[in-house]
């Protein structure tokens, strides 16, 4: 499904801005991949890599989508393919609605996969059904996209997305940050909920928590900008008890 | 030592005057005496064109409005059809039309609602129907202002509205102010006079349009004079074309526990001016002046809004939202006076703009003048631009960059559009912010790269 090879990303026209120094993931269809690490270890910089973000520019290395190279790709085409980014920090966009802008979102992803767009009376229920499962208040998403909300409900929106545009690969950046234990049960159930063979996650997180709630298939420990151990969902817990510290070595750098 | 400057453009208008005081040689001779007054105002005034210590005009250059040459004594014709294409209509309302300055009964639509006098302004002057003599020019054309001395001047017809002592309207009344297509260029000084009796509640719509494609000056000057208790809800909509000059003044006054909810929509002309002035004049008089103004190209675009608070317990919520691109240019002036005796009073302002170009600029100065010291008040203005995280956002989510650029400015547009209550109208102001932004768009350099 995605495969990362040797991939170096730096921020756009800074120099030495390297922040991710040649990661290698392969993530098979059906998987779950944790992917851990101490603040400013680059988790964020992948995930938003992945998706296409102009602030970055891959160096080296290539991403691979389906056997498919995406990184020349521009981040709604990724989307058309299938790949999904859930937000560490959802921009807040005032007056667009999220009913509106997620009807135009999968209209185009229907376009461009030469699919039926879904009818606006099939789309309400659809909308509706996620609404109540994510635990949104239904007044909110009438308004503005995140204009307002709390840190909770921005992370649920995110979570409606997700759930009413089902990619086959969906990134879910630190979407458990900031969340008390029932928005994290919601967010951990709609992960599981989804979970198919047809479809992966890579699940970023910095702490062990969503874990309880989401069995990974692998974890991946990030430290500045490389992958430094890979496991089974015991190396969650391994860094829980015992930090980040042994890693940092590892990664060629100082704790 | 000063250069004395002969007033900028008098003679223009000269021969214009000259004409109209033979025409009406047989108006009532207060009305006579209203244009007089006014001329002579007007010929000490003459335009605006200088800017430096001019406060009102700092911003806005009226050079290119007194070179233009006008050609005077020609009326065009207008069809129904043409109107009802260019602006918002609907069979519902009580439409008043106003050709060329002049009132026009064939293309009128009103439908004979019980409360409601609307008619031809030349008709209320030449009979002195109701307060007419008192009211009109009574808040527009005393003071020492040349847009208003001028309209005074040459003040002869445009629509008379008097709504009846607790008459509730349910449908909206709508004035259009359209001048004909013509080659030549045409001044024209069209006037809303209007009066709303004690407790009466109504819809009025205001809507300016532009038939020629050539440059037009028009000047509308806009009385409104509220009773005790009364509530109006107003629209404007101006979309005159890009040539013009559109010069707009709305005075209002407002009598204890009364409201006066205006949202204006404003894309048209070349240069633009909406000058609103309201006048809290007894207790408890609430004022909400809301708009939403687009520019691109080289359009200059000035709100001129001003609020005085003279009674205790008066509210006033003055907030605009201007979308430029282009190498276009907007104006917010903003203004609030809380008198001495004001207290309780509550006023706030505030002037967002979306910068779409490098070329594009805002000048925005919200003032609160306050002599009271019991009063809440709230001021402030932003330029911000589209920025590229936001539009990441929504292409990681599969619209497309142009679609996703449309999306983030009709959302900046959305809450002001959200105001346009009649049904007809938001449709035609939606669909007509929906037609503005692509072209927005192709003259945006700035979306996306902050
Ligand atoms: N757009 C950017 N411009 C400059 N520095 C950046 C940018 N994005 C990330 N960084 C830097 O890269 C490092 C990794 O950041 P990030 O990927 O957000 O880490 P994480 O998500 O693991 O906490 C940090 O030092 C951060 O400051
Ligand atoms: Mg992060």
């Amino acid at each position: 499904m995605l495969e990362i090879k040797n991939l170096h990303a730096s921020v756009v026209d800074v120099e030495d801005s390297e922040i991710l120094r040649g990661i290698d993931l392969k993530v098979s269809k059906g998987e779950v991949h944790a992917i851990m690490g101490p603040n400013g270890s680059g988790k964020s910089t992948l995930a938003n890599v992945l998706m296409g973000r102009p602030d970055y520019e891959v160096t080296d290395g290539d991403v691979l989508f389906e056997d498919k190279s995406i990184i020349e790709m521009a981040p709604d085409a990724r989307a058309h393919l299938g790949m999904f980014l859930a937000f560490q920090y959802p921009a807040e966009i005032p007056g667009v609605r999220p009913w509106q802008f997620l009807k135009s979102a999968l209209d185009s992803k229907a376009e461009a996969r030469g699919e039926d767009k879904m009818s606006v009376r099939n789309f309400s229920k659809l909308f509706d059904e996620k609404v109540e499962a994510v635990g949104i208040n239904p007044n909110l998403v009438k308004r503005s996209l995140n204009e307002g909300f709390s840190g909770g409900e921005k992370k649920r929106n995110e979570m409606l997305q997700l759930e009413v545009l089902q990619p086959s690969l969906a990134i879910l950046d630190e979407t458990d940050s900031g969340l008390d234990v029932d928005a994290l049960r919601i967010v951990a159930e709609g992960v599981n909920s989804m979970r198919s063979p047809e479809r992966s996650f890579i699940v970023v997180t910095h702490y062990q928590r969503l874990l309880n709630y989401i069995t990974p298939d692998v974890v991946h420990i990030l430290v500045k900008g490389k992958i430094v151990k890979t496991g089974g969902p015991e190396l969650a817990l391994e860094v829980e008890k015992d930090g980040y510290k042994e890693y940092f070595a590892a990664a060629g750098a100082d704790a | 030592m000063t250069i004395e400057t002969p007033p900028a453009a008098v003679d223009k208008f000269a021969r214009a005057f000259e004409k109209l005081s033979s025409d009406k040689s047989t108006s009532p001779e207060w009305i006579k005496s209203l244009r007089e007054k006014a001329w002579s105002a007007f010929s000490n005034l003459g335009l605006p064109t200088k800017r430096r210590g001019n406060e009102l005009w700092k911003y806005t250059n009226l050079r290119p409005l007194a070179d233009l040459e006008f050609s005077y004594g020609s009326s065009g014709s207008v069809t129904a059809e043409q109107i009802k294409c260019a602006g918002p209509w609907d069979d519902a309302w009580d439409t008043l039309v106003v050709v060329d300055g002049k009132f026009s009964s064939e293309l009128s639509s009103l439908n004979g609602t019980t409360g409601l006098r609307a008619t031809s302004l030349a008709s209320a002057i030449e009979s002195s129907e109701g307060d007419v003599e008192s009211q009109l020019a009574s808040l527009a054309g005393k003071e020492e202002y040349a847009f208003t001395a001028l309209s005074t001047a040459f003040v002869d017809d445009g629509a008379y509205v008097s709504l009846g002592d607790g008459s509730e309207l349910e449908q909206p009344v709508h004035v259009i102010f359209v001048t004909s297509g013509a080659s030549e260029s045409r001044a024209v000084y069209p006037r809303l006079l209007m009066n709303a009796g004690v407790g009466s509640s109504m819809t009025l719509i205001e809507t300016h349009l532009n038939l020629a494609d050539t440059p037009q000056f028009s000047a509308p000057v806009i009385e409104i004079l509220q009773d005790g208790g009364s509530a109006i809800r107003h629209y404007r909509v101006q979309m005159e074309n890009e040539a013009s000059f559109h010069i707009g003044t709305t005075r209002v006054s407002q009598q204890g526990d009364t409201d006066f909810t205006s949202t204006s929509f404003a894309v048209g002309a070349q240069i633009a001016r909406n000058d609103v002035h309201t006048l809290l004049d007894a207790p408890g008089a609430n004022c909400t002046l809301h708009g939403l103004y687009m520019t691109n190209g080289s359009q200059h675009q000035d709100q001129e809004i001003s609020t005085t608070h003279a009674k205790p317990g008066g509210s006033s919520d003055q907030f605009y939202k201007g979308i430029l691109s282009g190498k276009s240019h907007a104006v917010f002036s903003g203004k609030v006076i809380v008198m001495r005796n004001a207290q309780k009073s509550d006023a706030n302002q505030k002037d967002l703009n979306l910068l779409l170009s490098r070329g594009a600029e805002i000048d925005a100065k919200p003032s609160l003048e306050i002599y009271a010291d019991d009063i809440t008040a709230s001021h402030g203005a932003t330029a911000g631009h589209v920025d590229r995280d936001t539009l990441f956002y929504l292409q990681s989510r599969g619209v497309d960059e142009e679609t996703a650029k449309a999306i983030l400015v009709r959302g900046f547009a959305e809450e002001m559009l959200n105001e346009f209550e009649p049904p007809t109208l938001f449709d035609f102001v939606e669909r007509v912010t929906d037609e503005r932004i692509p072209v927005l768009l192709a003259e945006s350099d700035t979306i996306g790269t902050a």
